[in-house]
This record gives structure tokens, sequence and C-alpha cells, in this order.
């Protein structure tokens, strides 16, 4: 199958001069229709800037998105408008991504009034009832009225879910989308999203810093690894959660705290070199990792940026020492 | 070596008197829509040397509780009733009745609170070091040599270069050390109680596990005796011996952390521990928990979990229930209890554990 979505080389720099700070470099992945890709990874490893450059509210630098094999610098506007309604991103703070001075009715009429999803404002009210019944936000006929001060953190976001929905999505790029919702609350949100991919055929690239949500989320997809910029690993989510590769995505993997105090008892402790991350601002020359891995090579790791391979227990690692090594996360 | 300078003196350390005492504290805001009543009925015993988490979700009244028993509520909160009793070696107070002045010594010198590493647990102007010395020259200590190295002392413990650290200002810390400087503060006056809010929040993973490491290493080789607060599960799992379950601004489940974890007998708790995944292991079922946290002005009546709770009866709605004791050291607040107990049994919980470690399944109900 074409992938919906493939990025070449994409890169992403911010500042000028000595300032320049390359916050996504040169990434390359593709994602097939319909499936869930998870993109991992600390503060300042660039996948919240690859969400956006995906959804189209930030240009590249250099290499490029394509959208269903256009690139989507070269469209025309017709095309643009299109690509741009059939991407749609989730933000993470649903306290500050919804106007407060508009009614969850205003919200969702605006749109699709004003990309003609609907013919009049007796349709528009028809369909915003039905985007709410949705994204489970019954009785559709209270929530209609309320201001977004009047619902939970849970319901605004599932609020921001239905107005991304207004305009028939083929792509949504969740960004930390339950990050900011309470945990008893996060597991229905995230089957409704699971819902949406079933019913209307959504594809999801789901950007988080939570290793057990991305599992969970995308147990039956891909997960991919970012560190300062780079993709360290990526492959099907059970090979890579159970048989990590990259010494950072095992080190990410070992550190995680547990809920579960066998467990937490139990995980392998990969001790690093350095705790600190380096800033962007100074990154370190050949592979970025080398000054914290345990099992760098000096004169190879720190003077080549390693490529990412494939590997045979299936996706891609940038690490030529570690990449045919599994190492057992428990003890 | 660190246990010597950092650690507790054994002679603190009395097994039947416990250092922390709550006995039946309310606290409640006067807001314009009415009394919230965000703290409600607590009563537990802090052993020396123990950690205990408080867990709940936005809205649970943990963070509140922490903040009353160092008495830094907003002026609108009131404390009452109830008693907070604090005991160290032979003194023993009533910190609810303590004055101004002797509440600021008893702060940081005996029961000391480590908030979340944001920027603003820090005077943004001041030097870690002008930071260390404000703090103990409120509390009477003025020789700066020595405050100096107490400081570095600490700053090593916390694995801080001195050196880097000590004349830094906070916004030129990482979050990771900020959160290390704050420790190192707290540990300043050599208190007996830390109270910990948040402490892993807003970090990033590898940087939180070396924060574990550190209190890890604080509580099994210097025995603080230590309240984390927080509403990650698994900060709970990683570091506590007893675990509160707390909704509504009541604790409605406490037992050890394998109890919790593995017996829960309340289903909020249950509720909990079913709607968070765990990153090593199989794949888990989860399940949400229907409704949302109640509104803390107008609380249902009854059980305040009954709207939400899939065990509920018609008693439920009408009487509060209060915790009882369900294990040797386990108690939950729920007319059901024994219900949630079957429903484990025919259920049983599917956690990363069970798929992965030998031996541990026995543990668990059901298995």
């Amino acid at each position: 199958m074409a992938p919906i979505l493939e990025v070449r080389n994409l890169t992403r720099q911010f500042g000028k001069g000595r300032e320049t700070v390359t916050a996504v470099d040169a990434i390359s992945f593709a994602i097939e229709p319909g499936e869930t890709v998870c993109l991992v990874g600390e503060s300042g490893c660039g996948k919240s800037t690859t969400g956006r450059m995906v959804a189209g509210l930030l240009e590249a630098t250099a290499g490029e998105v394509l959208f269903e094999g256009k690139n989507i610098r070269q469209l025309d506007s017709n095309a643009y408008r299109r690509y741009r309604q059939t991407v749609q991103i989730i933000h993470q703070d649903p306290y500050s991504s919804l106007n407060p001075t508009q009614t969850v009715r205003q919200i969702l009429t605006a749109p699709l009034l004003r990309h003609r999803k609907v013919k009049n404002s007796a349709a528009a009210e028809a369909r915003v009832l039905e985007l709410l019944e949705i994204v489970d936000l019954t009785p559709a006929s209270d929530v209609i009225a309320k201001y977004p001060h009047q619902l939970s953190g849970g319901q605004r976001q599932r609020v921001a879910v239905a107005r991304a929905l207004t305009v028939d999505p083929k792509f949504i790029v969740a960004d930390e989308a339950v990050s900011m919702v309470d945990v008893s609350i996060r597991v229905s949100i995230l089957t409704m999203l699971a819902r949406l991919k079933r019913e209307f055929d959504v594809t999801f690239l789901f950007i988080t810093h939570d290793l057990a949500l991305a599992k969970y989320f995308a147990w039956e997809g891909r997960i991919t690894v970012m560190y300062l910029g780079r993709i360290v690993e990526d492959g099907p989510t059970q090979r890579l959660i159970t048989d990590p590769r990259h010494p950072y995505t095992q080190a990410l993997l070992s550190a995680v705290p547990e809920a579960d105090p066998a467990l937490a008892q139990h995980k392998r402790q990969i001790e690093l070199r350095g705790a600190e991350i380096p800033s962007l601002l100074a990154l370190p020359p050949g592979c970025s990792f080398h000054p914290r891995c345990p099992y760098v090579v000096p004169g190879q790791c720190d003077r080549t940026v390693p490529a990412l391979e494939p590997v045979e227990v299936g996706g891609r690692v940038a690490c030529p020492v570690r990449k045919q090594d599994a190492v057992s996360l428990l003890v | 070596m660190v246990q010597s300078t950092v650690g507790r003196p054994a002679g603190d350390r009395h097994p039947d008197k416990p250092p922390l005492s709550l006995q039946n504290v309310h606290v409640s805001y006067a807001t314009r829509r009415g009394k919230v009543q965000a703290v409600r009925n607590v009563s537990v015993d802090l052993h020396a040397g123990e950690s205990l988490a408080l867990i709940g979700e936005s809205g649970s009244g943990k963070s509140t509780l922490g903040l009353a028993i160092v008495r830094l509520l907003p002026e609108t909160a009131r404390i009452e009733p109830g008693v907070i009793t604090y005991r160290r070696k032979d003194r023993e107070v009533d910190v609810l009745k303590l004055s101004r002045s002797e509440m600021r010594a008893f702060r940081w010198s005996d029961c000391a609170m480590v908030f979340q590493a944001a920027l603003n647990a820090f005077n943004p102007v001041l030097k870690v070091w002008a930071q260390a010395l404000d703090t103990a020259q409120a509390h009477g200590w003025h020789d700066k040599p020595a405050i100096r190295r107490r400081l570095v002392e600490l700053l090593e413990f916390v694995q801080l270069d001195p050196k880097r650290v000590i004349d830094a200002y906070p916004h030129e810390l990482s979050g990771g050390m900020r959160q290390r400087v704050l420790l190192a503060l707290a540990l300043l006056l050599n208190p007996q109680v830390l109270i910990l809010d948040e402490p892993t929040t807003a970090l990033d993973i590898i940087t939180q596990r070396t924060i574990i490491k550190l209190l890890r290493q604080l509580k099994q080789e210097d025995h603080f005796t230590m309240i984390f607060i927080s509403h990650d599960l698994a900060i709970a799992a990683e570091l506590a011996d007893r675990v509160a379950t707390m909704y509504a601004g009541r604790i409605v489940e406490l037992g050890t952390s394998d109890d919790i974890f593995y017996r829960p007998r309340h289903p909020y708790t249950l509720g909990l521990i079913r709607a968070v995944p765990t990153v090593t292991g199989g794949f888990e079922q989860l399940f949400s928990i229907p409704g949302s946290p109640p509104d803390l002005v107008k609380l249902p009546s009854g059980c305040k979990f009954h709207p939400r709770c899939t065990f509920a009866t018609e008693r439920c709605q009408q009487e509060e229930p209060e915790l009882e004791l369900v294990g040797a050291e386990h108690s939950a607040a729920c007319w059901n209890w024994r219900e949630v107990q079957a429903e484990l049994q025919r259920n049983p919980l599917h956690r990363g554990a069970l798929n992965v470690l030998d031996g541990i399944g026995s543990e668990v109900e059901g298995s």
C-alpha cells in the first residue's frame, strides 16, 4: 500500500547564526493508511516539532512532507486547503485550545460552515449533535450550550476531538492529547480515538512522552523513538517494547517508573555515563547519545552519525554497535 | 558516610511512637459558591522510617492534606476539626496549635516540604547558596562556614557538582537539577519528616529515574520518614511502603503497597489500577472509571464515589462508609468490599508482572 504520509530528510532549525538549534535533523519515515504510529521521546527530542510540520503548522527548513504521495509545498491552493482539512491536530492543553468565550455550539459550527461541510445552520446544528455523540459527550443537547469552563478537562479534550472531526480528517496528529487528563478518564479517551480509527478510517500519529500509553495505544502499530532531533529506533510496538535494540531505547524503557511494585523491584537498571541530556545548542559529534551511552566505542561513536538501518527483528536501529544484541529489561 | 551526615540518628526512631499522627483532620475553603470540603475526616499514623504515598486524581485532597501538615494553605482555608500530632524524641507537639514563629521553626527543621521543581519553587533572584543561607539564618543558624559545608555535603549527596551549582541561579539549572537542589535544601536543617509533592512530575523519564534512585536511598539507607503526593501510581509502586487512596477529600483505602496494587478492596482503587498501563510485559486490557470526580461544593450523598461505582447499592447512596479492616494492615471504606474481592477472583488483575515474572503470581489474588 502507498503510504498516506511520508517524510523525507525532514529538518527544522530555529534561531540563527551561532544560536541555531536543529530541533529535527533529517528524519525519514512513512505511515500506511490505517496504521497507528507513536512518536515518543523526552522533551526537546523534536517530536512535537515533527507533528507540527506534518500537520502543516510549521514549515520545514529542509526535506519534505509527502501527503498521499504529493509534496505539500507543491500543492496548488485548492489541494493545499484539502490537505489542511484532511490532516488535523489535537493539542495537549484543552484549557487553552478552546476559545473560552464561545459555546460548544459555536466552536463546532464555525468550521462546519466555513468549510461548507453543511448547507445551513439547521444542518450544522444536527451535525454538531451527531459529532458530540461520536465523541461520547452525552446528552449532546445539554453539552452543546456549554462554555469550556463548564466542562471537565476530559470533556474539553472530547470537544477538541469533535472539532477536529468537523472537517472529516483522514489523518490526526494527537500531540500529548491525554497527558493533561486525569488517569481514570484517559483510557476512555484513548478508546474513543481507537474507535474513530476503526469507524472513520483515521490514521493516527500519536505523540507522547509516556511509553506506557504509547504501548497501550499502538499495541498493533509502531513506535518511533526520537532523541535530540533524530530517530534512534523504530519498529512494531510489541518488538520495540520487549526487545529494544538501541541503548537509548533500552535506557528509556528501563527508567520508566512502573505502576506495579513487583515490576518496579525487578526492573533492570541501566547505568548511563551521564545523567544530563546535552543541549541542542552544543550537540555532541557523531551519535548524540555517545556521551551517556554505556556501550560507547571511542573513535567510532563520537565520529560518525550512525545511519538508521533495518534490523531482522523488525524496524530500524541507529546503532551499528548494539543493533544485534538483545538485552533483558528485568532481573 | 552518607548515613552519618544526611541520615537520621538512630535515637530518633521510636517504633511505637509515630512521628506524625493525623486524627480526624478536616480542611475546608470558603468560596463564593459555598464551602469547599477539600479534606474530610482523615486519620492516619505515619511510622518512623516509613514512606506513605497519597494517590488520587486532581481534587482528591491529597495536596491540600500535605499543605495542611505544614500549614501552608491559603488564608481562606480552615483546618478544623482535627489534630495533627508531631513527635521527635521526647517532644510532642500539636501542630495546629503552634504559634507563627514556632510554626516557622517546625516547617524546615522538623518537617520539610519538597515542591514540584517548577521555577517558582525558588526565589529567582537568589543563587543556590543565597537560598540556603537565607533558610539557615531564618532558623537561627548563622555559622556561614558550617552552613556552606553542610550545603556542599548535601549537594554531593544528591549527585550534583557543588562547584557548578552553588553559585548558579535557578534558571541556569535543568529541571532535574532543580529538583535535586530542592531536595538538598529540604534536608539542610535535618528534618525528620519529608513531604514530597509530585517529586517527579514534569521531569523527563531518565531524570525521573535518577530522582527515584535518590529517594530510595533516602528511604532505605537513611530511614527518612516520607509522604509522597502524586497522581502517578507508578511513584507509589516505586517508592511507597504504604499507600493511601484519596477520593473527594477522604482516605478511602489504606494498605501496604502490595495490598493496594494486588489486593485492592475499594472500587476506586481497583478502577485506578485497571486504568494505568505498565511498560514492561504483555498487553493489559485497561478500563476507565465512568463519570468525573465530584463537585467538592455539592458532594453526592452517601459514599461520594457511588455515582461512578459499578458496585454501588442502595445503601451506598444513603450512608457513607467508614474505613474498616479488610486485612492485617489493610482498610477500605466500602460497604461492598467483599464484592470487590469476589470480582478480583473472577477477573484477576493482569499486571505486567503477571505476564513476565515467575513466582509473583502466587502473591496476586485469583491466580
